[in-house]
């Protein structure tokens, strides 16, 4: 296989907490390859939107490095280096209502990541630029003066995405991208970005809680938890077998037409346990419906006879 | 026919900008109508002082001194016999400069401040915003007497006492207005762009702080006038002959029993002025506030 696009190596990510420390992101490493799309499932606080924010450089990791074509990025400290990155890596945005300006038009925030790069000067290229990145998104070529305010969530996402290709990125972080949408435009979206994703060959990182969604876009699934990635494999693979005790109960929470087989629904008991200063045993163990004494132990992630890495004792055996 | 069809479509796909939203809340309101009007007339007066006013600004005639209203002195006269209504319609400017003056101190200083503490945080936010502290721990009014009489009594100082005084109410309201908007998402989106904290802060941050500023500045004015001539009336301001409102009231103090038009009309004056500040003031406040939008 060839080297990976993207490679995540022990990242971690802490916050100071009033009573300890917040393990938002606690050693994830991962391996995000051209072309594909890698989704990240896991349920709200699990860390996997602080991952991607990491990827992006929105925030400083705590320890671990990220590898973008083998090279370790976290430690681009001067401005300039910065922004050469952020023309290969861009993200859109959970909230397509708070993550467009409200004093800026369409065309206006399509333009403004050209005008911060000084790419396409001559203002007639640039409106072209901006005409094109529309008609990728989708959006209408009248909506150009709108404002944000003036157009229904889908179309506010479209802007978002436009935005995001604007720079020609490769690679695309997407957090929850559908999650704030009603169901039939998360279709819309979702095809959008497969689109997209052929004709100007991008790799993604997929952010979502809906593991039905993930499936569907995903090459391969990272499973989340607690700041930990419990389980990942192919995306077929994860859901047709999941591995992780965790996995299986998000696995039988997807709803489905036709009930093949007798599938029960796993109900996980309790919240999620604070991240803050965890103990050193398995984080899953209090919830777990498997849990046993030899639980109460760090667990490694361990690599199967089916060649997937899980975080669960049981994969000794 | 299509060309009528295509005009009805783009009639219905153009909805109100926000300035428009903003003018109908705003002509709702009387107050803030009547306000307007009351500041349109007092520039446009200031600015037509020397052709507006029947006399000049320090015309003494000391024949008629005293002279109750009349319909050759339609305000009275002065106790050196100058047409009080003349110095009022001359003063009008002076107050609205120091006005205007004082608050762009207060706004261009107490602005910056408050956007570095409130974007940057930490250390530098500590550090300004405990210093504005200070400042307002002290009576606004006693403070501006304590500046202009160290650095001496003449209007630049007193703008620069009341500007000065004003910095950390601009500070504290910018701070706060950027805290919030920090945190929305587009301004993450803005960092991921590419883009720098100083095109941030003026292309997102402040843009979208904007409306409680402009509120702000607008009842500050009003604020600013009061101070300044109450330090005036004090003589730590204008000096004779400057027909400012508030050393016209002084000058007419001891004359009161006597003359009552000499301090009553440049009061009412200040008054009107102030007032007009205020309503217009408050009628942005409830026009820009989108939690009374329907």
């Amino acid at each position: 296989m060839t080297a990976p696009l993207v490679e995540l190596v022990g990242l971690q990510k802490y916050f100071p907490a009033k009573e300890g420390i917040l393990k938002a992101v606690d050693g994830v490493s991962l391996q995000i390859h051209q072309g594909e799309t890698l989704g990240l499932v896991g349920e709200s606080g699990c860390g996997k939107s602080t991952t991607g924010k990491l990827l992006v450089r929105l925030l400083d990791p705590t320890a671990g490095q990220i590898r973008y074509r083998g090279r370790d990025i976290t430690s681009l400290k001067t401005p300039e280096e910065s922004r050469k990155f952020s023309r290969t890596v861009q993200m859109v945005f959970q909230d397509p209502y708070s993550s467009l300006d409200p004093r800026m038009s369409v065309g206006e925030i399509i333009e403004e990541p050209l005008r911060v790069h000084r790419l396409f000067p001559a203002r007639r290229e640039r409106q072209q630029r901006i005409r094109q990145l529309m008609d990728y998104a989708g959006i209408a070529g009248r909506l150009i003066n709108s404002y944000p305010h003036e157009l229904d969530g889908g179309r506010r996402q479209r802007v978002g995405i436009a935005r995001a290709l604007a720079l020609d990125p490769e690679f695309l972080v997407l957090d929850e991208p559908v999650s704030a949408l009603d169901v039939s435009i998360q279709a819309q979206i979702i095809n959008l970005f497969q689109t997209l994703q052929q004709e100007l060959s991008l790799t993604y990182l997929f952010i979502a809680h809906d593991l039905s969604v993930v499936h569907h876009v995903s090459t391969r699934i990272a499973v989340m938890y607690m700041g930990e990635i419990v389980e990942t494999g192919s995306a077929d693979e994860v859901i047709r077998d999941p591995r992780h005790p965790y996995t299986e109960a998000l696995v039988s929470a997807i709803p489905r037409v036709k009930n093949r087989g007798t599938r029960t629904r796993i109900i996980l008991q309790g919240d999620v346990p604070t991240p803050v200063d965890p103990p050193p045993i398995c984080r899953f163990y209090g919830r777990c419906p498997k849990a046993m004494d030899q639980c109460r132990r760090p667990v490694e992630l361990l690599t199967s006879a089916s060649n997937r890495p899980v975080r669960c004792i049981r994969e000794e055996q | 026919m299509s060309i009528t069809e295509n005009k009805t479509a783009a009639k219905i796909i153009r909805r109100r900008t926000r300035f428009e939203e903003t003018w109908r809340q705003f002509r709702k309101n009387q107050g803030a109508i009547v306000g307007t009007t009351l500041l349109v007339f007092l520039a446009t007066l200031a600015l037509a002082a020397p052709l507006a006013a029947p006399e000049g600004l320090d015309d003494q005639h000391l024949g008629r001194r005293f002279q109750p209203p009349s319909r050759e002195n339609i305000l009275g006269t002065d106790n050196l016999g100058r047409d009080i209504l003349s110095r009022i319609i001359h003063g009008s400017r002076l107050s609205l400069s120091i006005g205007f003056i004082t608050t762009s101190i207060g706004l261009v200083a107490g602005g910056s401040l408050g956007a570095i503490a409130g974007y940057y945080g930490g250390h530098r936010d500590q550090v300004i915003m405990r210093f504005m502290d200070i400042i307002l721990a002290i009576p606004g009014f006693i403070f501006a007497v304590a500046l202009v009489t160290a650095l001496g009594p003449n209007l630049l100082n007193l703008m620069i006492a009341v500007g000065l005084n004003s910095i950390p109410y601009f500070a504290r309201i910018i701070r706060s207005s950027v805290l919030s908007v920090k945190e929305e998402e587009y301004i993450q989106a803005a960092r991921v762009i590419g883009c720098s904290n100083g095109w941030i802060i003026a292309r997102h941050v402040i843009p979208n702080a904007f409306a409680p500023i402009l509120v702000q500045a607008t009842l500050r004015i009003g604020d600013t006038i009061i101070i300044a001539a109450g330090l005036s009336f004090l003589g730590l301001g204008a000096q004779p002959p400057l027909p400012e409102w508030g050393a016209m009231l002084s000058a007419g103090r001891q004359y009161l029993r006597d003359a009552w038009w000499m301090a009553t009309f440049p009061g009412i004056a200040i008054m009107i002025t102030v007032l007009a500040f205020n309503l217009v003031g408050d009628g942005l406040r409830d026009a820009l506030d989108p939690r009374l939008k329907s």
